[in-house]
């Protein structure tokens, strides 16, 4: 267990550090993705020593984002005058996106 | 006093994980109740958020190694990229711009405010992707959040019945563009229908999260400058 929590951690603050030293745009935990990724298609880590704990923190994501979620109790005031402009671009960028993309790809294939 | 915030956001989501496991219903997402509910307690109780945050900031802590291990599902599908890896990179390059730019133009010409542009250019990623991303492009890291759930519960709800009406029939298209779209919510949807729509969309919306936080601060740049 320690091991799997080791390697995704390791990866975490290899792409925290990256993201800082080279002042990206892209964050940390994302970097740290990408690195984890790219170590499992080279062999450099084996799948078998991660994917149980990888597999609990993905399983688990959910609630991990509730608390930022209820940070939108301060903003209540900016989505109020910014209702109708929230409702109509989510509702026609779905729409857009996803016919635009289906259909893309079907000519793609 | 400090444990308070963990221990509801833990309680709240368990009753409403229950409650959506007994009634597969769009509208019993867990999330999304669990955070309107625990507003209402904060706010008819008189707690402030910092003060919720003291210890329910753990659970978010824990986005950022869980964020780390989407490395492993998006490793398991490397077969499926070899396959079709033209129309997927296609897809979710081209894809995640028109999610990007539509919301970003619909905002625009509504004359919102730079804060609700910020915010909103994310809202295909998933959400635990967008919440960081948003945050290092100056927007508002928890509205970012509800556009996302939001977002994702059209795809849950709507998403198949719309792709009915437009007559795309092939499933990698599906797939792809229910994962783009919709994130995680829309995969969930999907996979029901088929297998591989199903794996087509996690690595859609696993790929869309990282095409979009290389982009996005960029992109939001020159959007703003023109």
């Amino acid at each position: 267990m320690y091991k799997g929590l080791a390697i995704i951690f390791g990866f975490y603050f290899l792409g925290e550090i990256t993201s800082m030293l080279l002042d990206l745009s892209v964050p940390g935990n994302v970097l740290g993705m990408i690195f984890l990724t790219i170590a499992l298609l080279g062999g450099a880590i084996n799948i078998d020593d991660v994917e149980r704990e990888a597999e609990f923190f993905v399983d688990n994501i959910s609630i991990m984002f509730i608390p930022p979620g209820v940070g939108v109790m301060l903003y209540f005031g900016l989505m109020k005058t910014e209702i109708v402009s929230i409702i109509t671009a989510l509702i026609l960028s779905f729409v857009i996106t996803l016919i635009f993309t289906a259909k893309l790809v079907e000519v793609l294939r | 006093m400090s444990v308070f915030g963990i221990f509801l956001t833990i309680l709240v989501f368990f009753i409403f994980k229950k409650l959506y496991s007994i009634k597969k219903k769009f509208y019993l997402n867990p999330v999304l109740l669990s955070i309107i509910t625990i507003i209402v307690v904060l706010y008819t109780a008189g707690i402030e958020y910092e003060r919720y945050m003291e210890s329910a900031r753990i659970l978010s802590f824990l986005l950022g190694p869980a964020v780390v291990s989407l490395a492993v599902p998006l490793y398991k599908k490397k077969e499926v990229v070899k396959d079709y890896s033209i129309p997927i990179g296609l897809g979710v390059v081209l894809g995640g711009l028109v999610a990007i730019l539509s919301a970003f133009l619909i905002v625009y010409l509504f004359g919102g405010s730079k804060e609700l542009l910020l915010s909103i250019s994310p809202k295909s990623v998933t959400t635990p992707i967008a919440i960081g991303v948003s945050e290092q492009i100056g927007g508002i890291p928890p509205l970012t959040a509800i556009l996302v759930i939001i977002t994702g519960i059209l795809g849950n709800s709507v998403g198949i019945t719309l792709l009915n009406l437009s007559g795309v029939k092939d499933k990698v298209a599906r797939g792809l563009a229910m994962g783009v779209t919709s994130h995680g919510l829309g995969t969930a949807k999907i996979i029901q229908e088929d297998k591989l729509s199903g794996a087509v969309s996690g690595l859609g919306m696993a790929l869309n999260g990282i095409f979009t936080s290389f982009i996005l601060y960029y992109l939001i740049r020159l959007l703003l400058w023109l």
